[in-house]
């Protein structure tokens, strides 16, 4: 907990809340980058280098970019007239609520399920190749069917978006 | 005197730095590594954009520029100073605040990526432990600021220039990575300094580079491919087409932030072909053992201005390629034989030394460029072009 802990937490926070606040949707979508870009520096402030940069290229150089083209393919970036603010707070307060519950009951519970849970105190040295090795080997399952997941809905994504041709000659 | 020249750039940061107060010195050694990137690449850019406007005036039967100084060398300085002195005009339906933002992330991006360039021996801004994926992670933000540039515009060219660069950027940032996932699996590392050791071994005097081994050499030709479209450099100059699209993105950019826009293109080609040399090409290691004696930089430097001269040729030699043509490239040809070339290489990492893996090797590949060429022209039908649209 020092200096830069703060200002990259500050930055995130900051990020996130714009997200929500802004008016203009395409605003949002570049704030919520801005987030991301502050949850990678955490990670990489904890010495997770392999978890920040594979943030970095996944949320900034892939699903934001997916957003803001969303965005821009459906529904317009103009505010709506009647506000963007939904009509209906209590309920996403109670879901918003729930989430961040259920992320909390994780994260405490976390430090009780892993190995070897009383030594927390010296930071563990990770290296890419552990990572790897250890999504070879022990990981190996859920990694296999996270990308069969993965496929089909690629596939799926394509088969739903483009529609039947003709029987043309 | 050999290995004080290949360090002179080190020596002399040592020898600034202890001038200083203990406290201060790993900063001062990062401020000046920080500084000299900052203004050689620049410097470079400045000899690129001459060594461009003089070549492809030769290619295409022209002169070239040549009032300002002489042969026309102090050219550069005249168009920074034009570039400087412009008037910078914003659109009044812009997006302020995203216009300006725009430029200045992507010249903070693309430079990001120098952290990790291995130029010389003990040259290395930051030793990461994953500094391909660092290399990457920087690359891939770049494609937001061409969104931000294209959509703050409210120009209808910019925003269909930011749409055609953003779908051509994910399209081929898919065989870039793949190609030089085969390097990893080689090295076992994805450090860039260790990539470097592993091709800075010398059989009877040559190298061990990867493009002199059949996964490499296909895996070269890949990423060199996949490189040109990720900086948007003809044949795949889509993006800023200018007889469509007036120049896409950055229509409405003038002065100093279309200079910004302009040193961020040839700045990242300048990283990528300093990537493509580390990677396959032995990063700052000789081509022959004997002139291990020449500084380790020049022949860092010399791969990249290389490479940049061939991004010109290119340049001056490609027609533009068109829009279905360039998706129907990424995703059916350079894709599907950039994941075999992974297969390649992991038979060439289990097969051991000796003579079969490279005729195995080389047999595979081959066969599969020839029938997947024949293959695709089979399929190809002259005619009416049809479209399909996702919905």
């Amino acid at each position: 907990m020092n200096f830069a802990f703060y200002l990259i937490s500050g930055l995130a926070v900051a990020g996130a809340l714009a997200a929500v606040l802004l008016k203009n949707t395409v605003h949002c979508a570049l704030a919520l980058t801005v987030a991301f870009a502050g949850i990678a520096m955490l990670f990489l402030q904890l010495g997770a280098q392999f978890a920040g940069f594979a943030q970095i290229l996944v949320y900034i150089g892939a699903v934001a970019i997916l957003v803001v083209f969303a965005i821009l393919l459906t529904r317009g970036s103009e505010t709506p007239r009647d506000g963007v603010y939904s009509k209906f707070p209590l309920t996403g307060l109670a879901i918003a609520a729930a989430v961040f519950a259920v992320l909390g009951w994780a994260v405490l519970n976390s430090a009780s399920a892993l190995p070897g849970a009383e030594t927390t105190s010296a930071a563990p040295t990770v290296t890419v190749m552990d990572i790897g090795n250890a999504l070879m080997s022990r990981y190996v399952l859920p990694l296999e069917i996270v990308a069969l997941l993965l496929t089909a809905a690629l596939i799926g994504a394509v088969i739903v978006a483009m529609h039947e041709k003709e029987e043309a000659n | 005197m050999i290995d004080k020249l290949d360090q002179v750039f080190v020596l002399l940061t040592q020898w600034v730095v202890g001038f200083l107060p203990a406290f201060l010195q790993p900063v001062a050694v990062v401020v000046i590594a920080v500084a000299a990137i900052l203004v050689t690449f620049p410097g470079l850019f400045a000899i690129c954009v001459l060594l461009e406007r003089k070549g492809l005036g030769r290619m295409q039967n022209r002169i070239g520029p040549n009032r300002v100084g002489p042969f026309g060398l102090l050219q550069p300085v005249a168009d920074g100073l034009k570039s400087l002195t412009k008037e910078d005009l914003v659109p009044l339906s812009a997006d302020a605040a995203v216009h300006f933002l725009a430029p200045v992330f992507l010249v903070v991006v693309v430079f990001m990526g120098y952290a990790v360039l291995p130029v010389g021996r003990n040259m290395t801004l930051v030793n990461m432990d994953a500094g391909l994926l660092f290399y990457f992670a920087m690359g891939a933000s770049t494609e937001l600021s061409v969104f931000m540039a294209g959509w703050s515009s409210r120009n209808k060219y910019s925003l269909l220039g930011a749409m055609r660069a953003v779908a051509q950027m994910i399209s081929y940032e898919v065989p870039l990575l793949m190609s030089s996932v085969a390097v990893v699996m080689i090295t076992g590392s994805l450090s860039l300094n260790a990539i470097v050791d592993a091709q800075n071994v010398y059989t009877w005097g040559l190298p061990h580079w990867y493009i002199f081994t059949p996964w490499g050499f296909a895996g070269f030709v890949m990423f060199a491919t996949a490189a040109t479209a990720e900086t948007n450099r003809s044949p795949f100059d889509l993006p800023e087409g200018e007889s469509e699209l007036v120049a896409g993105y950055f229509t409405e950019y003038s002065g100093f932030k279309f200079a910004e826009f302009f040193l961020g293109e040839y700045v990242g080609m300048l990283s990528i072909s300093g990537l493509g040399a580390t990677l396959f090409l032995g990063g700052w290691s000789a081509p022959l053992q004997v002139l291990g004696f020449v500084p380790s930089w020049i022949w860092f430097f010399g791969k990249v201005m290389l490479s940049m001269c061939v991004f010109i040729w290119l340049r001056g030699t490609l027609p533009r390629l068109r829009q279905d043509q360039l998706m129907n490239f990424a995703w059916k040809f350079v894709l599907p034989f950039t994941m075999l070339n992974l297969f390649v290489a992991a038979a060439w990492r289990f097969m051991g030394d000796g003579w079969l893996r490279w005729v195995v090797c080389s047999a595979v590949l081959v066969i599969a460029y020839v029938v997947m060429g024949r293959v695709g022209m089979r399929r190809k039908h002259f005619g009416p072009r049809s479209y399909r649209y996702a919905e």
